[in-house]
């Protein structure tokens, strides 16, 4: 059966995307983002998994405001990434798993989600550079992908409660799976960031500990906010905190591996974590 | 029913309001993911404007390169950052000019933040 091994949680602005083509990864300003992913490689080499299930959202690549899903998977066999208009280098494609794909998709509309698949979809770098900070070096990718994208850009987004049920399902469709795989669950985006309006710059360090700390101890916590009570906690980006409460969500009690929690990195306040099951 | 109950100062929620109000300009920002198109758009910003259909106050926020006026306007952020793209500019760019500070002022605020 598939098992899941773990959960990775990380931030993933465009910035990084740049600062990995420049190779800034060593100078004074992107080092402490950075290396917070040293234990993320060793757990990833030690650990080896099969496949990442990847819950981002999608910035206006492969979606627009002409057909907008709330909540939607990949089911390609391949994914590739695409100029953004800001002529950030595109990375090498990625490969799906669309058998693993329909499994979840069978399996969490049999439990009433309304999923939209996808049979070609580009992925941006919601998806890629947290692919890149995972697996640093480029070149071919050593795990497939299953894309899950969530709205967060035309309101009413799904709740934060909605989320984490969806996480849930997934996690149960995952588990459900006949063959042997090794599957990791990412979640990207966050921490608290805002882009636009004179609010612009906005983070709030006290919440975003509070929701790190959350996610080990009492996962369901963020629920209890309702999607406009986040955007004034985290800021208008910050409400990309629902991908990481959904991927946290695939996995019951877990325990903390490693976490990095550091202001700023371009706008944003940024966190990451691993998280293993525990026991 | 529109989801902006409760103001949040600073920030446009992009309801569907918003969404329908700023269609026609986040579908020209949209296309802004194609290096020809935007290429078109410089060459002649006045017709590739026009072929969007975008309105007075769309064209007048386009023409001033101003953030909160295009928000105004019904732009979103995501689009209009493909715009900015345009230009060179990055979200710490328009974040100094929503907030009025010059760039450095901006991320210097920042950097405060993390300390």
């Amino acid at each position: 059966m598939a098992k899941i091994v773990g959960c990775v949680t990380t931030s993933h602005v465009p910035a990084i995307g740049r600062a990995i083509a420049k190779g800034l990864q060593q100078e004074q300003y992107w080092k402490p983002f950075f290396d917070g992913f040293a234990p993320v490689h060793r757990w990833l080499e030690k650990t080896q998994p099969d496949v990442a299930v990847i819950v981002y959202n999608d910035h206006g690549l492969n979606f627009f405001l002409d057909k907008m899903p709330t909540f939607a998977i990949g089911a390609a066999p391949e994914y590739v990434s695409a100029d953004e208009g800001w002529n950030i280098p595109t990375v090498a494609p990625f490969k799906g798993d669309p058998a693993l794909s329909w499994h979840v998709i069978e399996s969490v509309i049999a439990e009433d989600f309304d999923l939209t698949t996808c049979q070609e979809m580009v992925v941006d770098h919601a998806v890629c550079n947290p692919m890149a900070l995972l697996w640093p070096g480029g070149g071919d990718w050593p795990v497939r992908v299953v894309p899950v994208e969530i709205n967060t850009v035309q309101y009413p987004l799904p709740s934060a409660a909605r989320c984490f049920k969806l996480g849930e399902a997934i996690g149960r469709a995952i588990a459900s799976y006949p063959e042997d795989l090794r599957v990791v669950v990412i979640g990207t985006g966050g921490l608290s960031h805002q882009l636009d309006g004179e609010r612009a710059g906005f983070i709030n360090k006290e919440f975003d500990r509070r929701f790190m700390a959350s996610l080990t101890e009492d996962p369901a916590w963020v629920t209890k906010y309702s999607t406009l009570e986040l955007v004034e906690r985290c800021g208008t980006q910050g409400i990309e905190l629902l991908l990481w409460l959904t991927a946290r969500a695939t996995l019951g009690s877990v325990r903390e591996l490693a976490a990095n929690y550091h202001v700023p990195i371009s706008n944003t306040a940024a966190g990451m974590m691993l998280l293993e099951p525990a026991g | 029913m529109t989801t902006t109950k409760q103001p949040i100062w600073g920030t446009t929620i992009f309801d569907g309001d918003q969404a329908r109000k700023g269609y026609a300009l986040n579908k020209m920002c949209m296309s802004f993911n194609d290096a020809a198109n935007r290429a078109e758009f410089v060459r002649d910003e006045d017709a590739y404007c026009a072929r969007y259909g975008l309105n007075p106050a769309q064209r007048e926020a386009i023409r001033h390169r101003d953030v909160l006026e295009l928000i105004a306007a019904g732009g979103n952020v995501y689009y209009l950052a493909k715009f900015a793209g345009i230009f060179g500019l990055d979200v710490q760019d328009i974040g100094a000019q929503q907030t009025g500070v010059s760039k450095a002022e901006f991320q210097a605020r920042l950097l405060a933040e993390g300390r």
